[in-house]
């Protein structure tokens, strides 16, 4: 019988138990932290069919998947967004739609609704009006703000997302406020990770410690004042830990991302790595892309980790961190991501840290998310924050902030 | 709602899932699991059996009386663990007492 408190939490033995699907890359926001791929026009014809979603999501249960997010791009773009969402609940998993709330009418959330959707999970990119249309190119903030009071009183669990980066971090408490009036049950403050846009527009974006400091202690004290009333998360920025994160929970453990034109990815970012093979369910099936694809298998357990992760005893706890962020800093994904502080490339680091807040600056204006700057920046040659200085200098469209 | 600060589970109260889990058999795990927002928890089988029963109807009384039943044997022992779970339930935000 009962020993106290012996709830198993769950380990992956092998299964894909987060599946996520990126419907489509299309977006009507132009975010210049976005994590979608640079180029991410280049197969806008080859989106998967509803047929082909569908497919995906019963291969899915059978391979042991529980949960299942909706995301993009923004996944209202898809009309057969509910039929979607109808069949993945009934199927069983656990339906979450990450949004920007562009498209979200109340007809919308009740046809979600009754298709079984189960949370929602909306982004809010500052306390402030001007800001939030300012830094995603549109005016969105007063529809965030609508739709998210319409979702909890539709009675949604709701995740309010905020991407963390240099010009809201020091809204933490506008936010905080803005999040109780809503009702949201999960607050998650997500530090950026500079990959894709966010890369191109590093230098702007990166907060500094002191900012970081007072963010943190901002939480800390909602926490306190809070209780259970609403979780707080505070994603923690790689950059300024020390430590990298434990990325996916290990690469190819628990996580699997089908993206728009059905390329299986280990995460939403692995598509960066270059010299690594990525087929679509259209050639394989998903138990053979999960199990048996060497692209999913490359990274598996430690054999692959350079000799500073293999001896080291915190390898359990992180996997040697991101390979993604690996390869874009040093070349080879299989480094020690340069986040942690034994990577014998965390110079890398330190040095983005300085050029980002090297005194004397010049400010240069964020590059959004479109399609004509994902082409200047494809002729430029890769997404690297040089190349995006010579771009921003182009004159190509940028946000005022 | 934040009940951290209430007394423990008493036999005369009555525990509902919070709406914001889905607790359900899952085949591929052979287990109870709960999954929510950013979540999900494999439970072990007494965990399951309780929180089976957290329904808002019975009261925990007659919830560890069909655990007793369940389990026969070492009645207080298994009381006690009814008790202690519910009490982890609850302090986790899985469970709710009712009004
Ligand atoms: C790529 S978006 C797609 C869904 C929808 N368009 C939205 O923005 O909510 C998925 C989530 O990633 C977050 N996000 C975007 N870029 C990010 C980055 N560089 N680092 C961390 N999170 C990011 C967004 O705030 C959003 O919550
Ligand atoms: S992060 Fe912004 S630009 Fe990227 S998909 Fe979401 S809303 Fe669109
Ligand atoms: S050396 Fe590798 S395994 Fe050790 S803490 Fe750093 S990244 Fe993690």
């Amino acid at each position: 019988m009962p020993k106290d408190g012996s709830v198993v939490r769950l380990d992956g033995q092998g299964k894909p138990l987060w599946l996520v699907l990126e419907l489509t890359y299309r977006c009507p926001l132009k975010c210049p932290w976005c994590s979608n791929p640079v180029d991410y026009t280049r197969d806008a014809e080859a989106e998967l069919s509803t047929a082909e979603w569908k497919r995906v999501l019963r291969e899915g249960r059978e391979l042991g998947a529980l949960q299942l997010g909706f995301t993009g791009g923004e996944p209202l773009l898809r009309d057969d967004l509910e039929e979607l969402v109808a069949e993945a609940s009934a199927l069983g998993y656990y339906t979450n739609l990450i949004t920007s709330a562009v498209g979200l009418s109340e007809e919308r959330l009740l046809a979600l609704k009754a298709a079984g959707l189960k949370q929602i999970q909306l982004s809010l990119q500052s306390s402030e009006r001007a800001l939030t249309d300012a830094l995603v190119g549109a005016r969105a903030h007063e529809l965030k703000l609508k739709v998210a009071h319409m979702i909890k009183a539709l009675g949604f669990p709701m995740v309010l997302n905020v991407p963390v980066f240099r010009h809201n971090i020091g809204q933490v408490e506008e936010i905080l406020a803005l999040a109780e009036d809503i009702g949201v049950d999960y607050l998650e403050f997500a530090n950026i990770q500079y990959y894709n846009w966010a890369m191109v527009n590093r230098d702007e974006l990166l907060p500094s410690l002191e900012q970081l400091q007072t963010a943190e202690r901002a939480v800390q004290a909602a926490r306190e004042r809070l209780g259970q009333r609403m979780t707080i998360y505070f994603v923690i920025p790689d950059y300024y830990e020390g430590r990298p994160k434990a990325c996916m929970n290990g690469w190819g453990a628990i996580h699997l991302t089908i993206a728009p034109d059905g390329v299986a990815m280990p995460c939403q970012e692995a598509r960066i790595i270059e010299g690594l093979d990525f087929p679509s369910i259209r050639d394989q099936s998903l138990a053979w892309l999960w199990n048996e694809s060497p692209t999913f298998r490359k990274f598996r357990g430690d054999e692959w980790m350079s000799p500073t992760c293999r001896s080291c005893d915190e390898k359990e706890k992180d996997f040697g961190g991101c390979r993604c962020q690996a390869f874009l800093l040093t070349g080879d994904a299989a480094n020690t991501d340069p986040a942690c502080s034994r990577s014998p490339h965390h110079h890398l680091i330190t040095a983005a840290i300085a050029c980002a807040h090297a005194p004397g600056r010049r400010v240069q204006p964020l590059v959004l998310r479109n399609e004509r700057n994902a082409r200047l920046l494809a002729a430029a040659g890769g997404c690297g924050a040089a190349a995006a200085a010579d771009v921003a200098l182009a004159g190509v469209e940028v946000a005022h902030v | 709602m934040n009940d951290t600060a209430l007394s423990p589970p008493a036999a005369g109260e009555r525990y509902a899932l919070n709406p914001m889990y889905l607790f359900r058999w899952e085949p591929t795990q052979d287990s109870h699991v709960l999954l929510y927002p950013e979540g999900i928890v494999k439970l072990n089988q007494t965990a399951g059996d309780i929180l089976e029963r957290c329904d808002g109807q019975r009261t925990v009384a007659e919830l560890v009386a069909e655990l007793q039943q369940r389990y026969p044997g070492d009645d207080a022992r298994v009381a006690e663990g009814v008790y202690k779970f519910l009490e982890v339930f609850r302090a986790k935000g899985w469970i709710r007492r009712q009004a």
